[in-house]
């Protein structure tokens, strides 16, 4: 069985590329990198991929708000194409500020099946950047790859993560239709909406969201920073206290999950 | 220009953080009346462009459809009415201030299909409540904005969009100088903001004399950018008559000739470039760069501190030919934040303010860079009000086969990145002289605010560049502009340059103006003839503007035209070497200080927390967690460590190379209380803090280099220079016994403050930073103690050296006896713990600074959220120093170390012939206990210390405090 490739997007201001091209690399994909000006000028590259990452970073500055600029573009020039590549059976992953341009873009958490705002990812409560470490559990939901259940741990590092749908029946709903796929947790375990395990004030304490085919995720906090067993806080405690380190870190799961579906599916 | 005025607002079901922040401020700026303040974000575009197209703009782009609303103005509304109960504050940015949100709105307008029209922002703030309107104003200029670099409206809109002056002078300008006496010739360097003195424009006066001709104002200029302080440290370079010694080139004589004595084989280039290159691995090598940014700070400290980041990375960015920026580094001084408005001179910041303005620069210019910030200080000083210092720092990677650059006759100069605007004119010179009251008002033209997403695209832009080698040489647009760019890549041959194709942000610039414009996020490149066509197509692919300015010849003359006419024709010899050397008088007179006679502390428990709550000591938490440390994933070592995050850490750990387990240690070393006493021993001090946190992080003192920054008062004051020589003496005969070559350096000196007819002179700083190899990263270590049962161990020999430290700052006392490094075991004491820490023998680390061995012993146990027990009878230490003298006494080269009690024997062989005891043990309960023999002194919860600890720079927490909704 041949690596999935898997579309690494670039644009100005992306900064987390080569984390994340790293990452695909080391659960067995094929990344590529592929500028927008590239993928605007031939918008059917993106058929010959089966995984579409959009990194993290600043796009186009976060000008406007986060995500705004570069998801105007990809509105504007490339259409329904993602979409398309969704239905078609392709995964798309975006972090931090690559979940921020699919929530403008309406790829996420797109229940009806269409490009429209449902939700937005607005300024942290404390109305500045911050970067910390959380504690996320995963949901039972629509998600293909990303297993139920499991407690990891994140860094996440954003000025505007607070994850917050039209109305307060419409997050609920987003719970209960399993499109909410991590939420933050408090140290006994218990989803929250307190600062700082929830470093951003988002109701209900969601981190990350799935589309209704569950073949996109869109999460604020990095797996792109957490996926070495070196990269988590307190390895050397862990080193102690086992007397090795493990062979990942918290967030290699996303990638490696990504790949074997990609790949159980090709 | 008439203008469409689009207000977003957030719904009033929905929070408004921006507008909740903006209460604060104004509450904690002392407003009264206020109930709540909602913001807008404001939008203005053409009037050129239909309503329709505006509106549908609005909706699809500006306004958040779930949770944003919309209004539009008119162009011919004049009046907004704001609504009863309520006042407007508007803030807009003066006119030619870069507004980066600009264009952006411009390229989503080109994205929808609409015409581009001009635009431009501002932000709105609806303060509701029974507010008197001019106190409101009065405040918002301050508390909502700058108004160094924003106009600050009440219960008005923007009236449109700003008109660039169409003015454009583009005479030559020949300046006279023939007729000139020195008085004249100082006073058109005066007026001229040249900073050049009496002889040194004697000497230029001399040299057109001699050509038969009067200097263009573009040759003044450009002389004056490249002769500045900044540009050319004078003082440093120069000679100094002290104690009755000649020193030649202070500099080269110091600091230089220790690295070449150490003549270290993993230094690959050392004071030639950009930045110190110090070898990685068989492919790859570091760099690394410190400079200052404190003008620029201290009249606007979000821009300035942004741009000094900016700047610092394209420096490493330009380093060999092109390194990758890998990681951040910044260190502020300030005055104390509690400050009360009565201590504060007039025309400066408070301190706070300073405080917040650089630390949200830094963020927003580092974090959207990508580059991650991971280690940093804060430093507080009173004689650092109207003066404070911004240390930033940045490391790279590149491989060591492309260390070195040469540009050839032949070459074309490209330059690519921002547009040439007026910002920063006079950078150079500014950061020459001394501020004073008035700075803020004359000096805004040399304050510039970054815009981090062009800088990314420049290096995105010159990493594809390097990848397809299609350059030979490398340098940044700092101080002086393209002048001091392309006068140093053509010193040695040559160049030609044509200014009338440079990309502008505005019309109206004069040809001098395009020159030594200090334009951010521009980089210039000499690229071969053949590889230029591909070199344009790559900056373009990278949506990165480029030019080709000129070539390099082989005339040895800067010949500078603008549309074909000459405006500067430069010998580059007489450019780079015509500058006179100059004797200048050091005497040293040391300060007439004295012990105090404190009596015996009866309350220890409670000098622990003052000690804990200094904010020197204090937590920074909020301040680290605003920076982006873990993106490009090396980050191995936090900013802040322990089962909680929240210990401080002593030293970043990077792999840069992922995969790789190879990994770069960063920490640095400064404090400035200690240069009141005695400035050599602020300067040891500072080296041996710098080799002991890479060291207690797991750092091998041999594979380890340092820099050299200098902030410094006014050295023509023949007592200051002294000061700096005796600073600078010390710190080498101790790198020297370190072995530790410095492999960069910068100084900035003039650094006071003229407030009426008192000069604040700042104390005489050195940061040393200092940086390590490390084979593997899973061998290094962090503060936190991990297990109950272990012993501490505290190395070193402590002595009665509380002159300068923190215990007696508590006492509002400074003392006499400044902490000295003992030169004969210092290096010993460093080669032993590195030595028993790879033995194993060792689960954490701490170094002993600021606070003594109470501050380490609390720091630890704060990080592993366990307890401490200390014996200070045991504490290696002359007989009868009372415990607080041994709890607080802040003698150098000590760790405290936390060792299992299975590993004590390989320690001690490790550490055979260096002092040290076994002092306490780490304990389940977590308390702190003290005892000296006997009973313990005190003993107090970690919880209790932790949250003195936490408390002073915890800002958000201060603000609600201050002004709770």
């Amino acid at each position: 069985m041949s690596s999935p490739k898997v579309l690494i997007l670039r644009a100005p201001g992306i900064n987390c590329e080569r984390e994340t091209h790293f990452a695909f690399q080391r659960a067995g994909g094929a990344p590529d990198y592929l500028h927008i000006q590239q993928l605007l000028a031939k918008p059917d590259a993106l058929d010959g991929y089966r995984v579409l990452a959009v990194p993290g970073g600043f796009s186009y500055g976060d000008d406007i708000s986060s995500g705004r600029v570069l998801a105007q573009e990809m509105k504007s020039r490339l259409g329904d194409r993602v979409l398309r590549f969704v239905e078609r059976g392709g995964l798309v992953l975006g972090i931090c500020n690559g979940f921020q341009v699919l929530v403008r873009l309406g790829l996420l958490p797109c229940t009806q099946n269409r490009l429209e705002e449902e939700v937005t990812l607005t300024h942290n409560l404390s109305n500045h950047y911050e970067c910390r470490w959380v504690t996320l559990r995963t949901q039972k939901s629509r998600c293909v790859f990303l297993p139920a259940g499991l407690t990891l741990r994140w860094p996440a590092a954003h000025g505007e993560g607070r994850l917050v749908a039209r109305d307060a029946a419409m997050q609920k709903r987003l719970l209960e239709d399993g499109y909410a796929v991590a939420l933050y947790v408090d140290e006994h375990g218990k989803p929250t909406e307190q600062y700082p395990a929830n470093p951003n004030g988002a109701p209900l304490g969601m981190a990350g969201l799935t589309n209704h085919s569950g073949r996109v995720l869109g999460v604020m906090p990095h797996p792109d920073r957490s996926f070495l067993p070196t990269h988590m806080p307190d390895w050397r405690r862990t080193m102690l206290d086992r007397g090795s380190l493990p062979e990942d870190g918290d967030g290699m799961v996303v990638f490696r999950e990504m790949v074997r579906v990609a790949k159980a599916e090709s | 220009m008439q203008a469409w005025r689009i207000d977003v607002l957030v719904r009033p079901e929905h929070h408004d953080p921006m507008g909740r922040s903006a209460l604060r401020a104004l509450r904690t700026a002392g407003v009264e009346g206020i109930t709540d303040v909602r913001s807008r974000r404001g939008y203005l575009l053409a009037a050129e462009l239909p309503e329709a197209q505006v509106r549908s703009f609005a909706r699809a782009v500006l306004c958040d459809p779930v949770i944003d609303q919309f209004v539009v103005h008119a162009p011919e509304c004049t009046a907004q009415e704001p609504l009863p109960g309520t006042h407007m504050v508007a803030v807009v940015p003066r006119a030619g201030v870069t507004d980066p949100v600009a264009h952006s709105v411009q390229k989503a307008l080109a994205d929808m299909g609409l015409p581009a029209v001009a635009a431009g922002t501002y932000k709105g703030f609806d303060v509701q409540g029974t507010t008197d309107g001019p106190r409101l104003l009065q405040a918002a200029r301050r508390a909502l904005a700058n108004d160094v670099v924003q106009d600050v409206l009440l219960d008005a809109l923007p009236a449109g969009l700003p008109v660039a002056a169409a003015r454009t002078d583009l005479a030559v300008h020949p300046i006279p100088l023939a007729h000139l006496d020195t008085a004249g010739l100082e006073k058109l360097s005066k007026d001229g903001g040249l900073a050049l003195d009496g002889v040194e424009m004697t000497v230029i006066q001399k040299h057109f004399q001699a050509l038969g001709r009067a200097p263009t104002r573009m040759e003044l200029e450009t002389l004056a950018q490249t002769w500045s302080e900044h540009c050319k440290h004078k003082t440093l370079t120069g000679n100094v008559r002290f104690e009755g010694r000649l020193i030649e080139n202070l500099l080269k004589s110091t600091i230089a000739r220790v690295t070449h004595t150490l003549n270290r084989d993993f230094c690959v280039s050392v004071f030639v470039d950009n930045a110190g290159i110090v070898k990685f691995d068989d492919e790859h090598s570091v760099c690394i760069k410190v400079e200052t940014h404190n003008r620029p700070s201290a009249i606007e400290p979000f821009g300035g501190a942004g741009t000094g980041v900016g700047g610092v990375i394209r420096d490493v960015l330009g380093t060999g030919l092109g390194a990758r920026p890998i990681a951040n580094t910044d260190v502020f001084c300030f005055a104390p934040p509690d400050l009360t408005p009565a201590q504060l001179p007039q025309g400066c910041m408070h301190p706070l303010s300073l405080l917040k303005g650089v630390v949200s620069g830094v963020r927003d210019y580092g974090n959207p860079m990508g580059i991650p910030t991971v280690n940093g200080s804060v430093h507080f000083d009173e004689n650092f009000v109207g003066n404070p210092l911004v240390y930033v720092g940045n490391v790279g990677i590149l491989p060591t086969a492309r260390a070195h650059k040469q540009a050839r006759t032949g070459d074309v100069i490209l330059a690519l990145g921002g547009r040439t605007g007026r910002d920063g004119i006079h950078g150079a010179t500014f950061s020459s002289l001394e501020l004073h009251t008035d700075s803020e008002k004359v000096s805004s033209g040399a304050v510039q605010i970054g815009d981090p997403i062009t800088e990314r695209k420049a290096m995105d832009a010159v990493m594809r560049l390097c990848d397809e080698d299609l350059f030979t040489a490398i340098t940044d647009c700092g101080a002086g502009g393209f002048s001091s760019a392309v006068g140093e890549m053509s010193e040695g041959l040559g160049a030609v340059v044509e200014l009338g194709d440079a990309p502008l942000k505005y019309a109206g610039l004069s040809p001098w103006e395009v020159w030594i414009s200090e334009a951010q996020e521009r980089m210039v490149l000499a690229v071969p003839e053949a590889k230029l066509a591909r070199a344009l197509q790559v900056c373009r692919e990278e949506a990165c503007e480029a030019f080709v300015l000129g070539r390099f010849t082989a005339d040895n003359r800067l010949v500078v035209k603008f549309q074909g006419a000459v405006h500067a024709d430069l010998d580059l010899h007489f450019l780079h070497k015509g500058l006179p050397s100059r004797v200048r008088d050091a005497v040293y007179v040391a300060p007439q200080l004295s012990e105090p006679a404190l009596p015996a502390e009866t309350d220890l428990a409670g000098a622990l927390r003052a000690v804990m709550s200094d904010y020197g000591v204090c937590s920074k938490e909020w301040i680290v967690r605003q920076y982006d440390h873990e993106v490009q994933a090396a980050s191995a070592g936090k900013p802040l460590c322990g089962v909680k995050e929240d210990g401080p850490a002593d030293a970043a750990v990077l792999a840069p190379k992922l995969g790789s387990r190879r990994g770069v240690l960063l920490a640095n070393g400064l404090n400035p209380r200690y240069s009141r006493i005695d400035p050599a021993a602020m300067a040891e001090c500072a080296l041996d803090e710098a080799m002991r946190n890479i060291v207690a992080a797991g750092g091998d003192p041999d594979y380890t280099v340092v820099l050299d920054n200098y902030c410094w008062g006014n050295t023509r004051d023949p007592q200051a220079l002294g000061e700096l020589v005796r600073a600078t003496e010390a710190l080498c005969d101790l790198a020297l016994q370190y072995r530790t070559p410095f492999v960069s350096g910068k100084d900035s000196l003039h650094n006071e403050f003229r407030a009426g007819d008192r000069t604040i002179r700042i104390p005489g700083c050195i940061l040393v930073t200092a940086m390590s190899i490390v084979p593997d990263i899973a061998r290094t270590l962090t503060t936190d103690c991990k297990r109950p049962g272990s012993l501490l161990v505290l190395v070193g020999a402590t002595k009665d050296e509380l002159g300068g430290s923190v215990y007696y700052k508590t006492k509002g006392q400074l003392g006499r006896n400044a902490p000295r490094v003992d030169k004969q075991s210092a290096h010993a004491t460093l080669r032993a713990v590195h030595r028993a820490i790879g033995a194993r023998a060792v689960l954490s680390a701490h170094d002993l600074s600021e606070g003594g061995l109470g501050a380490a012993a609390v720091e630890m146990a704060i990080g592993g959220k366990l307890g401490v027990t200390l014996d200070l009878q045991k504490v290696v230490a002359p007989a009868g120093l009372r415990p607080e003298r041994l709890l607080f006494s802040e003698s150098q080269s000590r760790f405290l170390l936390e060792v299992p009690p299975d590993r004590l024997a390989d320690l001690a062989a490790n550490l055979a012939g260096v002092p040290y005891a076994v002092v306490g043990e780490v304990t389940k309960a977590p308390n702190v206990v003290i005892r000296n023999g006997g009973a313990p002194l005190c003993a107090v919860p970690v919880a209790d210390l932790e949250a003195a600890w936490k408390r002073p720079l915890d800002l958000d927490q201060t603000l609600v405090a201050g002004g709770a909704k």
